[in-house]
Protein backbone atom coordinates (compact mmCIF):
# COMPACT_ATOMS: atom_id res chain seq x y z
CA UNK A 1 0.00 0.00 0.00
CA UNK A 2 1.57 3.59 -1.23
CA UNK A 3 2.16 5.76 2.22
CA UNK A 4 -0.61 8.25 0.58
CA UNK A 5 -3.19 5.69 0.61
CA UNK A 6 -2.18 4.37 4.19
CA UNK A 7 -4.26 6.70 7.00
CA UNK A 8 -7.29 6.79 4.47
CA UNK A 9 -7.39 3.19 3.81
CA UNK A 10 -7.14 2.78 7.99
CA UNK A 11 -10.04 5.24 8.67
CA UNK A 12 -12.54 3.76 6.30
CA UNK A 13 -12.14 0.13 7.37
CA UNK A 14 -11.86 1.22 11.12
CA UNK A 15 -14.78 3.69 10.34
CA UNK A 16 -16.91 0.65 9.09
CA UNK A 17 -16.30 -1.63 11.56
CA UNK A 18 -17.37 1.12 14.05
CA UNK A 19 -20.51 1.88 12.68
CA UNK A 20 -21.38 -1.35 11.56
CA UNK A 21 -20.05 -3.03 14.73
CA UNK A 22 -18.65 -1.40 17.62
CA UNK A 23 -20.97 1.21 18.14
CA UNK A 24 -24.50 -0.79 17.78
CA UNK A 25 -22.89 -3.55 20.26
CA UNK A 26 -21.97 -0.38 22.42
CA UNK A 27 -25.27 0.74 22.03
CA UNK A 28 -27.39 -2.49 23.16
CA UNK A 29 -25.24 -2.12 26.56
CA UNK A 30 -26.29 1.87 26.85
CA UNK A 31 -30.01 0.98 26.35
CA UNK A 32 -30.65 -1.90 28.81
CA UNK A 33 -28.35 0.08 31.66
CA UNK A 34 -30.83 3.57 30.50
CA UNK A 35 -32.79 3.05 33.53
CA UNK A 36 -30.29 2.20 35.85
CA UNK A 37 -29.11 -1.25 36.94
CA UNK A 38 -31.50 -1.98 38.95
CA UNK A 39 -34.34 -1.81 36.28
CA UNK A 40 -32.45 -4.29 34.09
CA UNK A 41 -31.97 -6.32 36.68
CA UNK A 42 -35.52 -6.27 37.36
CA UNK A 43 -36.13 -7.38 33.83
CA UNK A 44 -34.28 -10.03 33.41
CA UNK A 45 -35.23 -11.48 36.77
CA UNK A 46 -39.08 -12.23 36.02
CA UNK A 47 -39.38 -16.03 36.19
CA UNK A 48 -40.20 -15.49 32.35
CA UNK A 49 -36.62 -14.65 32.21
CA UNK A 50 -35.29 -16.82 34.43
CA UNK A 51 -37.08 -19.87 32.98
CA UNK A 52 -35.93 -19.01 29.16
CA UNK A 53 -32.65 -18.36 30.81
CA UNK A 54 -31.97 -22.14 32.68
CA UNK A 55 -33.95 -23.48 29.46
CA UNK A 56 -31.46 -22.02 27.12
CA UNK A 57 -28.42 -23.53 29.34
CA UNK A 58 -30.16 -26.77 29.29
CA UNK A 59 -30.15 -27.05 25.48
CA UNK A 60 -26.59 -25.78 25.39
CA UNK A 61 -25.86 -28.72 27.72
CA UNK A 62 -27.56 -31.42 25.44
CA UNK A 63 -27.18 -30.18 21.92
CA UNK A 64 -23.56 -29.73 22.20
CA UNK A 65 -22.34 -32.67 23.12
CA UNK A 66 -24.14 -34.36 21.13
CA UNK A 67 -22.72 -32.64 18.03
CA UNK A 68 -19.38 -32.78 19.41
CA UNK A 69 -19.88 -36.20 19.54
CA UNK A 70 -21.39 -36.52 15.92
CA UNK A 71 -18.79 -34.03 15.01
CA UNK A 72 -15.58 -35.98 16.37
CA UNK A 73 -16.93 -39.47 15.22
CA UNK A 74 -17.77 -38.04 11.46
CA UNK A 75 -14.27 -36.11 11.44
CA UNK A 76 -12.57 -40.17 12.56
CA UNK A 77 -14.91 -41.82 9.87
CA UNK A 78 -14.10 -39.28 6.91
CA UNK A 79 -10.32 -39.58 7.97
CA UNK A 80 -9.64 -42.59 8.53
CA UNK A 81 -12.54 -45.22 6.79
CA UNK A 82 -13.30 -45.94 3.26
CA UNK A 83 -17.02 -46.74 3.68
CA UNK A 84 -19.98 -46.71 1.81
CA UNK A 85 -22.18 -43.81 2.22
CA UNK A 86 -18.85 -41.34 3.10
CA UNK A 87 -20.24 -39.27 0.70
CA UNK A 88 -23.65 -38.47 2.04
CA UNK A 89 -22.01 -37.67 5.19
CA UNK A 90 -19.34 -35.19 3.80
CA UNK A 91 -21.65 -33.70 2.04
CA UNK A 92 -24.81 -33.43 3.26
CA UNK A 93 -23.03 -32.43 6.76
CA UNK A 94 -22.70 -28.85 5.77
CA UNK A 95 -26.01 -28.15 4.52
CA UNK A 96 -26.82 -26.18 8.06
CA UNK A 97 -24.80 -23.84 6.97
CA UNK A 98 -26.06 -23.00 4.09
CA UNK A 99 -29.71 -23.12 4.93
CA UNK A 100 -32.07 -20.82 6.36
CA UNK A 101 -32.72 -22.18 9.88
CA UNK A 102 -36.34 -21.29 9.39
CA UNK A 103 -36.35 -24.32 6.78
CA UNK A 104 -34.63 -26.63 8.72
CA UNK A 105 -37.57 -25.96 12.06
CA UNK A 106 -39.51 -26.57 9.31
CA UNK A 107 -38.28 -29.71 8.43
CA UNK A 108 -38.29 -31.16 11.92
CA UNK A 109 -41.64 -30.12 12.55
CA UNK A 110 -42.80 -31.93 9.36
CA UNK A 111 -40.92 -35.37 10.34
CA UNK A 112 -42.00 -35.05 14.26
CA UNK A 113 -44.77 -33.07 14.47
CA UNK A 114 -48.34 -33.71 14.92
CA UNK A 115 -49.17 -34.33 11.59
CA UNK A 116 -45.54 -35.03 10.65
CA UNK A 117 -44.31 -38.27 9.13
CA UNK A 118 -43.42 -39.73 12.99
CA UNK A 119 -46.64 -37.10 14.27
CA UNK A 120 -48.56 -40.79 14.95
CA UNK A 121 -46.32 -43.26 16.14
CA UNK A 122 -44.70 -40.65 18.57
CA UNK A 123 -47.94 -39.11 19.97
CA UNK A 124 -49.55 -42.99 20.17
CA UNK A 125 -46.20 -43.59 22.82
CA UNK A 126 -47.09 -40.09 24.14
CA UNK A 127 -43.60 -38.73 23.02
CA UNK A 128 -43.80 -34.64 22.62
CA UNK A 129 -40.87 -33.20 20.22
CA UNK A 130 -42.36 -30.46 18.53
CA UNK A 131 -43.68 -27.93 20.84
CA UNK A 132 -41.52 -28.83 23.44
CA UNK A 133 -37.80 -28.85 24.57
CA UNK A 134 -36.86 -31.92 23.03
CA UNK A 135 -37.43 -30.51 19.55
CA UNK A 136 -35.69 -26.95 20.42
CA UNK A 137 -32.90 -29.66 21.05
CA UNK A 138 -33.10 -31.12 17.84
CA UNK A 139 -33.86 -27.80 15.81
CA UNK A 140 -30.00 -26.66 17.72
CA UNK A 141 -28.39 -29.57 16.98
CA UNK A 142 -29.54 -29.73 13.51
CA UNK A 143 -27.83 -26.04 13.24
CA UNK A 144 -24.97 -26.15 14.53
CA UNK A 145 -24.12 -29.83 13.22
CA UNK A 146 -20.90 -28.74 11.12
CA UNK A 147 -19.02 -26.91 12.96
CA UNK A 148 -16.96 -29.96 15.11
CA UNK A 149 -16.55 -32.10 11.96
CA UNK A 150 -15.53 -29.28 10.02
CA UNK A 151 -13.07 -27.53 12.56
CA UNK A 152 -11.64 -30.98 13.37
CA UNK A 153 -10.93 -33.05 10.47
CA UNK A 154 -8.57 -30.92 8.70
CA UNK A 155 -6.33 -31.45 11.49
CA UNK A 156 -6.97 -35.27 11.45
CA UNK A 157 -6.25 -35.74 7.96
CA UNK A 158 -3.00 -33.68 8.73
CA UNK A 159 -1.12 -35.43 11.39
CA UNK A 160 -1.57 -38.49 9.42
CA UNK A 161 -2.01 -42.12 11.06
CA UNK A 162 1.89 -42.52 11.82
CA UNK A 163 1.73 -42.39 15.25
CA UNK A 164 -1.45 -44.15 15.68
CA UNK A 165 -0.31 -47.02 14.37
CA UNK A 166 3.03 -46.83 15.89
CA UNK A 167 0.63 -47.07 19.13
CA UNK A 168 -1.17 -50.21 17.64
CA UNK A 169 1.92 -51.83 17.16
CA UNK A 170 2.97 -51.55 20.44
CA UNK A 171 -0.39 -53.19 21.63
CA UNK A 172 -2.50 -49.87 22.82
CA UNK A 173 -5.91 -50.89 21.99
CA UNK A 174 -8.55 -48.29 20.18
CA UNK A 175 -9.26 -46.43 23.08
CA UNK A 176 -5.80 -45.88 24.54
CA UNK A 177 -4.83 -44.53 21.11
CA UNK A 178 -8.25 -42.16 21.05
CA UNK A 179 -7.38 -40.79 24.33
CA UNK A 180 -4.02 -40.85 24.25
CA UNK A 181 -2.46 -39.71 20.65
CA UNK A 182 -5.49 -38.44 18.88
CA UNK A 183 -7.29 -36.41 21.22
CA UNK A 184 -4.11 -34.19 22.14
CA UNK A 185 -3.51 -33.85 18.90
CA UNK A 186 -7.02 -32.25 17.70
CA UNK A 187 -7.34 -30.88 21.29
CA UNK A 188 -7.00 -26.85 20.18
CA UNK A 189 -9.18 -27.51 16.82
CA UNK A 190 -12.17 -29.74 19.01
CA UNK A 191 -11.78 -26.96 21.76
CA UNK A 192 -12.52 -24.52 18.70
CA UNK A 193 -15.45 -26.22 17.24
CA UNK A 194 -17.09 -26.57 20.57
CA UNK A 195 -16.85 -22.76 20.68
CA UNK A 196 -18.76 -22.22 17.38
CA UNK A 197 -21.32 -25.17 18.16
CA UNK A 198 -21.98 -23.48 21.34
CA UNK A 199 -22.09 -19.56 20.37
CA UNK A 200 -24.57 -20.79 17.73
CA UNK A 201 -26.86 -23.03 20.07
CA UNK A 202 -26.63 -20.41 22.56
CA UNK A 203 -28.32 -17.72 19.89
CA UNK A 204 -30.10 -19.68 17.56
CA UNK A 205 -33.46 -18.17 16.97
CA UNK A 206 -34.82 -18.90 13.64
CA UNK A 207 -35.50 -22.77 14.08
CA UNK A 208 -36.29 -22.60 17.99
CA UNK A 209 -38.76 -20.14 16.82
CA UNK A 210 -40.63 -22.70 14.18
CA UNK A 211 -40.64 -25.77 16.47
CA UNK A 212 -41.07 -24.56 20.05
CA UNK A 213 -44.48 -22.39 19.67
CA UNK A 214 -42.21 -20.21 22.31
CA UNK A 215 -44.62 -21.26 24.88
CA UNK A 216 -43.88 -18.92 27.91
CA UNK A 217 -42.35 -20.89 30.59
CA UNK A 218 -42.24 -23.99 28.97
CA UNK A 219 -40.61 -23.56 25.28
CA UNK A 220 -39.13 -20.20 25.39
CA UNK A 221 -35.50 -19.71 25.32
CA UNK A 222 -33.34 -16.84 25.63
CA UNK A 223 -33.23 -15.63 22.53
CA UNK A 224 -37.33 -16.26 22.45
CA UNK A 225 -37.50 -14.61 24.93
CA UNK A 226 -35.73 -11.51 24.05
CA UNK A 227 -38.16 -11.12 20.57
CA UNK A 228 -41.32 -11.44 22.75
CA UNK A 229 -40.25 -8.42 25.10
CA UNK A 230 -39.34 -6.66 22.47
CA UNK A 231 -42.64 -7.27 20.55
CA UNK A 232 -44.48 -6.68 23.73
CA UNK A 233 -43.10 -3.32 24.17
CA UNK A 234 -40.78 -4.25 27.22
CA UNK A 235 -37.40 -3.14 25.68
CA UNK A 236 -35.52 -2.96 28.61
CA UNK A 237 -36.00 -6.83 28.49
CA UNK A 238 -35.08 -7.38 25.41
CA UNK A 239 -31.91 -4.85 25.78
CA UNK A 240 -31.04 -6.56 28.99
CA UNK A 241 -31.21 -10.31 27.74
CA UNK A 242 -29.43 -9.45 25.21
CA UNK A 243 -27.01 -8.13 26.93
CA UNK A 244 -27.27 -11.17 28.72
CA UNK A 245 -27.17 -13.63 25.90
CA UNK A 246 -24.07 -11.74 24.53
CA UNK A 247 -22.42 -11.91 27.53
CA UNK A 248 -22.77 -15.83 27.61
CA UNK A 249 -21.55 -16.33 23.72
CA UNK A 250 -18.58 -13.95 24.58
CA UNK A 251 -17.58 -15.79 28.03
CA UNK A 252 -17.92 -19.21 25.29
CA UNK A 253 -15.44 -17.43 23.03
CA UNK A 254 -13.43 -16.05 25.55
CA UNK A 255 -12.38 -19.49 27.25
CA UNK A 256 -12.55 -21.93 24.52
CA UNK A 257 -11.77 -19.27 21.64
CA UNK A 258 -9.09 -18.01 23.60
CA UNK A 259 -7.29 -21.05 24.21
CA UNK A 260 -5.72 -20.75 20.46
CA UNK A 261 -4.59 -17.59 21.08
CA UNK A 262 -2.76 -18.15 24.32
CA UNK A 263 -1.09 -21.16 23.53
CA UNK A 264 0.46 -20.70 20.37
CA UNK A 265 3.90 -20.20 21.67
CA UNK A 266 3.73 -23.99 22.08
CA UNK A 267 3.04 -24.62 18.84
CA UNK A 268 6.01 -26.50 18.01
CA UNK A 269 5.20 -29.05 20.43
CA UNK A 270 3.14 -30.10 17.67
CA UNK A 271 3.11 -27.81 14.56
CA UNK A 272 0.18 -29.62 13.09
CA UNK A 273 -2.66 -29.49 15.63
CA UNK A 274 -2.99 -25.79 14.90
CA UNK A 275 -6.70 -24.76 15.44
CA UNK A 276 -8.37 -24.09 11.46
CA UNK A 277 -9.19 -20.68 10.33
CA UNK A 278 -12.71 -19.68 11.00
CA UNK A 279 -12.93 -19.82 7.19
CA UNK A 280 -12.16 -23.74 7.06
CA UNK A 281 -14.11 -24.34 9.65
CA UNK A 282 -16.88 -22.72 7.81
CA UNK A 283 -16.40 -23.12 4.06
CA UNK A 284 -18.09 -25.98 2.66
CA UNK A 285 -15.29 -28.69 1.69
CA UNK A 286 -15.91 -32.08 0.05
CA UNK A 287 -12.17 -34.41 0.95
CA UNK B 1 20.69 -73.79 16.52
CA UNK B 2 20.54 -69.85 17.00
CA UNK B 3 17.94 -70.11 14.34
CA UNK B 4 15.91 -72.68 16.07
CA UNK B 5 15.90 -71.01 18.95
CA UNK B 6 14.33 -67.98 17.83
CA UNK B 7 11.95 -69.84 16.31
CA UNK B 8 11.08 -71.88 19.12
CA UNK B 9 10.72 -68.50 20.86
CA UNK B 10 8.82 -66.55 18.35
CA UNK B 11 6.22 -68.83 18.07
CA UNK B 12 4.38 -68.86 20.63
CA UNK B 13 4.05 -65.05 20.84
CA UNK B 14 2.97 -64.80 16.88
CA UNK B 15 0.35 -67.21 17.60
CA UNK B 16 -0.85 -64.81 20.58
CA UNK B 17 -0.29 -61.84 18.55
CA UNK B 18 -2.17 -63.30 15.75
CA UNK B 19 -5.04 -63.97 18.20
CA UNK B 20 -4.98 -60.92 19.23
CA UNK B 21 -4.68 -59.13 16.01
CA UNK B 22 -8.26 -61.29 14.46
CA UNK B 23 -10.37 -59.93 18.07
CA UNK B 24 -8.85 -56.52 17.48
CA UNK B 25 -9.60 -56.48 13.53
CA UNK B 26 -13.12 -58.37 14.39
CA UNK B 27 -13.82 -55.24 17.27
CA UNK B 28 -12.66 -52.70 14.59
CA UNK B 29 -14.62 -54.71 12.15
CA UNK B 30 -17.24 -54.21 14.27
CA UNK B 31 -17.26 -50.33 15.42
CA UNK B 32 -16.39 -49.30 11.25
CA UNK B 33 -19.79 -50.66 10.11
CA UNK B 34 -21.22 -49.42 13.15
CA UNK B 35 -19.76 -46.04 13.25
CA UNK B 36 -20.75 -45.00 9.88
CA UNK B 37 -24.18 -46.41 10.55
CA UNK B 38 -24.57 -44.35 14.05
CA UNK B 39 -23.27 -41.24 11.87
CA UNK B 40 -25.92 -41.99 9.41
CA UNK B 41 -28.43 -41.86 11.52
CA UNK B 42 -27.46 -39.34 13.67
CA UNK B 43 -27.35 -37.26 10.26
CA UNK B 44 -30.39 -38.56 9.04
CA UNK B 45 -32.80 -37.64 12.42
CA UNK B 46 -31.75 -33.93 12.00
CA UNK B 47 -31.17 -32.98 8.31
CA UNK B 48 -32.04 -36.10 5.93
CA UNK B 49 -35.34 -36.57 6.77
CA UNK B 50 -36.82 -33.02 7.22
CA UNK B 51 -35.74 -32.27 3.86
CA UNK B 52 -36.94 -35.19 2.68
CA UNK B 53 -40.31 -34.60 4.31
CA UNK B 54 -39.84 -30.99 2.88
CA UNK B 55 -39.77 -31.81 -0.56
CA UNK B 56 -42.50 -34.58 -0.06
CA UNK B 57 -44.81 -31.68 1.41
CA UNK B 58 -44.05 -29.17 -1.00
CA UNK B 59 -45.18 -31.97 -3.82
CA UNK B 60 -48.41 -32.74 -2.20
CA UNK B 61 -50.68 -30.78 -4.16
CA UNK B 62 -48.77 -32.53 -7.56
CA UNK B 63 -45.97 -30.51 -9.55
CA UNK B 64 -48.46 -27.98 -10.32
CA UNK B 65 -49.50 -26.53 -7.25
CA UNK B 66 -45.98 -26.49 -5.75
CA UNK B 67 -45.15 -24.10 -8.87
CA UNK B 68 -48.10 -21.80 -8.19
CA UNK B 69 -46.96 -21.45 -4.69
CA UNK B 70 -42.90 -21.22 -5.48
CA UNK B 71 -43.97 -18.44 -8.31
CA UNK B 72 -46.82 -17.07 -6.54
CA UNK B 73 -46.24 -13.01 -6.64
CA UNK B 74 -45.68 -13.16 -2.89
CA UNK B 75 -43.14 -15.94 -2.95
CA UNK B 76 -41.47 -14.13 -6.12
CA UNK B 77 -41.07 -10.64 -4.40
CA UNK B 78 -39.73 -12.81 -1.01
CA UNK B 79 -36.99 -14.40 -3.38
CA UNK B 80 -36.16 -11.65 -5.39
CA UNK B 81 -35.76 -9.32 -2.52
CA UNK B 82 -33.41 -11.97 -0.88
CA UNK B 83 -31.38 -12.52 -3.88
CA UNK B 84 -31.00 -8.87 -4.56
CA UNK B 85 -30.80 -7.73 -1.05
CA UNK B 86 -28.18 -10.67 -0.68
CA UNK B 87 -26.44 -9.95 -3.72
CA UNK B 88 -25.68 -6.38 -3.00
CA UNK B 89 -24.45 -6.88 0.76
CA UNK B 90 -22.20 -10.07 -0.92
CA UNK B 91 -20.46 -7.21 -3.02
CA UNK B 92 -20.25 -4.71 -0.75
CA UNK B 93 -18.62 -6.92 1.96
CA UNK B 94 -16.18 -8.40 -0.94
CA UNK B 95 -15.02 -5.04 -1.39
CA UNK B 96 -15.04 -3.55 2.69
CA UNK B 97 -14.11 -6.71 3.61
CA UNK B 98 -10.60 -6.58 0.89
CA UNK B 99 -10.32 -3.43 2.52
CA UNK B 100 -10.52 -4.21 6.39
CA UNK B 101 -7.95 -7.35 5.65
CA UNK B 102 -5.71 -5.11 3.48
CA UNK B 103 -5.58 -2.79 6.31
CA UNK B 104 -5.55 -5.91 9.15
CA UNK B 105 -2.39 -7.56 7.18
CA UNK B 106 -0.83 -4.58 5.74
CA UNK B 107 -0.77 -1.49 8.07
CA UNK B 108 0.51 -1.44 11.61
CA UNK B 109 -1.30 0.80 14.76
CA UNK B 110 -2.04 0.62 18.31
CA UNK B 111 -5.21 -1.42 19.30
CA UNK B 112 -4.84 -3.84 15.98
CA UNK B 113 -5.98 -7.01 18.58
CA UNK B 114 -8.35 -5.53 19.44
CA UNK B 115 -9.92 -4.91 16.18
CA UNK B 116 -9.07 -8.32 15.04
CA UNK B 117 -11.64 -9.48 17.59
CA UNK B 118 -14.18 -7.11 16.93
CA UNK B 119 -14.25 -8.34 12.84
CA UNK B 120 -15.57 -11.82 14.85
CA UNK B 121 -18.04 -10.45 16.88
CA UNK B 122 -21.11 -11.14 14.65
CA UNK B 123 -20.00 -15.02 14.34
CA UNK B 124 -20.58 -14.98 18.43
CA UNK B 125 -23.29 -12.56 18.81
CA UNK B 126 -26.72 -14.21 18.29
CA UNK B 127 -29.03 -12.71 15.35
CA UNK B 128 -31.47 -11.66 17.71
CA UNK B 129 -29.22 -9.78 19.61
CA UNK B 130 -27.53 -8.41 15.97
CA UNK B 131 -30.72 -7.52 14.83
CA UNK B 132 -31.58 -5.57 18.38
CA UNK B 133 -27.74 -3.71 18.25
CA UNK B 134 -28.59 -2.32 14.67
CA UNK B 135 -32.25 -1.39 15.74
CA UNK B 136 -31.45 0.23 18.99
CA UNK B 137 -29.07 2.50 16.84
CA UNK B 138 -30.47 2.81 13.80
CA UNK B 139 -34.20 2.01 14.29
CA UNK B 140 -36.81 4.67 15.63
CA UNK B 141 -34.74 6.47 18.47
CA UNK B 142 -31.90 6.89 16.64
CA UNK B 143 -29.24 8.74 19.02
CA UNK B 144 -28.07 10.17 15.43
CA UNK B 145 -31.84 10.42 13.79
CA UNK B 146 -31.15 7.82 11.53
CA UNK B 147 -34.41 5.71 11.44
CA UNK B 148 -34.05 2.92 8.55
CA UNK B 149 -36.16 0.66 10.72
CA UNK B 150 -38.96 -1.17 8.40
CA UNK B 151 -36.97 -0.10 5.08
CA UNK B 152 -34.82 -2.30 2.71
CA UNK B 153 -32.30 -0.25 3.85
CA UNK B 154 -32.44 -2.26 7.30
CA UNK B 155 -32.30 -5.30 5.68
CA UNK B 156 -28.75 -4.82 3.88
CA UNK B 157 -27.77 -3.29 6.92
CA UNK B 158 -28.52 -6.43 8.98
CA UNK B 159 -26.89 -8.38 5.84
CA UNK B 160 -24.17 -6.66 5.93
CA UNK B 161 -23.44 -7.33 10.41
CA UNK B 162 -23.81 -10.96 10.09
CA UNK B 163 -21.55 -11.64 7.10
CA UNK B 164 -18.83 -9.35 7.64
CA UNK B 165 -16.23 -11.87 8.88
CA UNK B 166 -16.58 -14.20 5.58
CA UNK B 167 -15.79 -11.72 3.81
CA UNK B 168 -12.77 -10.57 5.82
CA UNK B 169 -11.49 -13.45 6.90
CA UNK B 170 -11.28 -15.45 3.77
CA UNK B 171 -9.40 -12.67 2.02
CA UNK B 172 -6.80 -12.33 5.06
CA UNK B 173 -5.18 -15.59 5.11
CA UNK B 174 -4.38 -14.76 1.28
CA UNK B 175 -3.21 -11.13 1.47
CA UNK B 176 -1.06 -12.45 4.19
CA UNK B 177 0.83 -14.62 2.38
CA UNK B 178 1.09 -12.39 -0.87
CA UNK B 179 4.27 -12.66 -1.74
CA UNK B 180 5.69 -8.53 -1.55
CA UNK B 181 9.10 -9.25 -3.20
CA UNK B 182 7.26 -10.01 -6.60
CA UNK B 183 5.25 -6.61 -6.24
CA UNK B 184 8.54 -4.72 -5.11
CA UNK B 185 9.92 -6.19 -8.09
CA UNK B 186 7.45 -5.49 -10.52
CA UNK B 187 7.32 -1.58 -9.52
CA UNK B 188 11.05 -1.15 -9.60
CA UNK B 189 11.00 -2.44 -12.88
CA UNK B 190 8.68 0.87 -13.43
CA UNK B 191 4.96 -0.80 -13.34
CA UNK B 192 2.70 1.72 -11.36
CA UNK B 193 0.82 1.38 -8.32
CA UNK B 194 -2.75 0.81 -10.69
CA UNK B 195 -0.91 -2.27 -12.60
CA UNK B 196 0.67 -3.66 -9.94
CA UNK B 197 -2.93 -4.01 -8.63
CA UNK B 198 -4.33 -5.15 -11.34
CA UNK B 199 -2.03 -7.47 -13.06
CA UNK B 200 -0.41 -9.47 -9.56
CA UNK B 201 -2.31 -8.77 -6.40
CA UNK B 202 -6.07 -9.02 -7.73
CA UNK B 203 -5.19 -12.23 -9.48
CA UNK B 204 -3.89 -14.11 -6.47
CA UNK B 205 -6.73 -12.49 -4.24
CA UNK B 206 -9.85 -12.85 -6.80
CA UNK B 207 -10.58 -15.99 -5.94
CA UNK B 208 -10.66 -15.90 -2.12
CA UNK B 209 -12.74 -12.56 -2.64
CA UNK B 210 -14.80 -14.74 -4.52
CA UNK B 211 -15.07 -17.52 -2.11
CA UNK B 212 -15.93 -15.12 0.67
CA UNK B 213 -18.96 -13.45 -0.96
CA UNK B 214 -20.46 -16.32 -2.18
CA UNK B 215 -20.01 -17.99 1.87
CA UNK B 216 -21.92 -14.29 2.87
CA UNK B 217 -24.17 -14.94 0.46
CA UNK B 218 -25.47 -18.45 1.31
CA UNK B 219 -25.18 -16.85 5.32
CA UNK B 220 -27.32 -13.42 3.72
CA UNK B 221 -29.95 -15.99 1.80
CA UNK B 222 -30.81 -17.87 4.54
CA UNK B 223 -30.43 -15.29 7.44
CA UNK B 224 -33.52 -14.67 9.59
CA UNK B 225 -33.35 -13.42 13.08
CA UNK B 226 -31.25 -10.52 12.86
CA UNK B 227 -33.61 -9.26 9.51
CA UNK B 228 -36.67 -9.57 11.45
CA UNK B 229 -36.79 -7.33 14.03
CA UNK B 230 -35.77 -4.31 12.18
CA UNK B 231 -37.24 -4.83 9.05
CA UNK B 232 -41.19 -5.35 9.85
CA UNK B 233 -41.48 -7.88 7.32
CA UNK B 234 -44.13 -6.18 5.59
CA UNK B 235 -45.22 -8.36 2.73
CA UNK B 236 -44.10 -6.99 -1.01
CA UNK B 237 -42.06 -4.78 0.60
CA UNK B 238 -39.27 -5.81 3.18
CA UNK B 239 -40.03 -9.45 3.96
CA UNK B 240 -37.38 -11.79 3.30
CA UNK B 241 -37.81 -15.63 1.82
CA UNK B 242 -37.32 -16.96 5.39
CA UNK B 243 -39.61 -14.55 6.94
CA UNK B 244 -42.46 -15.03 4.34
CA UNK B 245 -42.19 -19.43 5.32
CA UNK B 246 -42.28 -18.29 8.75
CA UNK B 247 -45.37 -16.16 8.31
CA UNK B 248 -46.59 -19.50 5.63
CA UNK B 249 -46.26 -21.76 8.89
CA UNK B 250 -47.72 -19.47 11.56
CA UNK B 251 -51.07 -19.93 9.32
CA UNK B 252 -50.50 -23.10 9.17
CA UNK B 253 -50.15 -23.40 5.10
CA UNK B 254 -47.63 -26.05 5.35
CA UNK B 255 -47.21 -27.16 2.01
CA UNK B 256 -47.30 -23.33 0.47
CA UNK B 257 -44.06 -22.65 3.24
CA UNK B 258 -42.84 -26.15 1.86
CA UNK B 259 -42.40 -24.92 -1.73
CA UNK B 260 -40.97 -21.89 -0.67
CA UNK B 261 -38.53 -24.14 1.13
CA UNK B 262 -38.05 -25.97 -1.41
CA UNK B 263 -36.48 -23.10 -3.90
CA UNK B 264 -33.90 -22.19 -0.57
CA UNK B 265 -33.01 -25.40 -0.16
CA UNK B 266 -31.89 -26.26 -3.80
CA UNK B 267 -30.37 -22.31 -4.06
CA UNK B 268 -28.19 -23.91 -0.68
CA UNK B 269 -27.12 -26.94 -2.37
CA UNK B 270 -26.26 -24.90 -5.82
CA UNK B 271 -24.07 -22.50 -3.26
CA UNK B 272 -22.82 -25.39 -1.86
CA UNK B 273 -21.40 -26.80 -4.49
CA UNK B 274 -20.47 -24.19 -6.00
CA UNK B 275 -18.06 -23.22 -3.36
CA UNK B 276 -17.27 -26.54 -3.07
CA UNK B 277 -15.71 -26.44 -6.98
CA UNK B 278 -14.05 -23.15 -5.91
CA UNK B 279 -12.39 -24.35 -2.55
CA UNK B 280 -11.26 -27.24 -5.27
CA UNK B 281 -10.14 -25.50 -8.14
CA UNK B 282 -8.13 -22.83 -6.45
CA UNK B 283 -7.82 -23.68 -2.75
CA UNK B 284 -9.05 -20.77 -0.95
CA UNK B 285 -9.12 -21.52 2.41
CA UNK B 286 -10.65 -24.80 2.12
CA UNK B 287 -9.77 -27.65 4.14
CA UNK B 288 -7.51 -30.29 2.12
Amino acid sequence: MSRRWRLPARFAALGYLALLIVVPVGSVFFRAFQHGFGAAWDAVTTPEATHAFWLTIFVVAIAVPLDTIFGVGVALLLARHRFRGAWILDAFIDIPLALSPVVVGLGLVLVYGKSGWFGNWLAARGIAIIFSVPGIVMASATVALPYVARSVLPVLLEIGTEQEQAARTLGAGPVAIFLRITLPSIRRSLAYGVTLTTARVLGEFGAVAIVSGAIVDKTQTMTLFIDDSFNNLDPVGAYAGAVILALLSLGVLLILGGDRHQRRERRWQSPSAESPSDMEVLLPATT
Amino acid sequence: MVDVGLETHRAPPSALSAKSTRTRALSRGAAAASGPALAVTYLSLLVLLPLAAILSQAFTGGPAAFWREATSPESLAALELTVVCSLIVAVFNALAGLLIAWVMVRDEFAGKRVVNAVIDLPFALPTVVAGLTLLSLYGPSSPFGVNVAGTRVAIVLALAFVTLPFSVRTVQPVIAELDRETEEAAASLGASPAAVAKRIVLPSIAPAMLAGAGLAFARAVGEFGSVVLISGSLPYKTQVASAWIYSLYGDDFLPYAAAVSTVLVVLALALLLGMGWLRRRFDVGGIQ
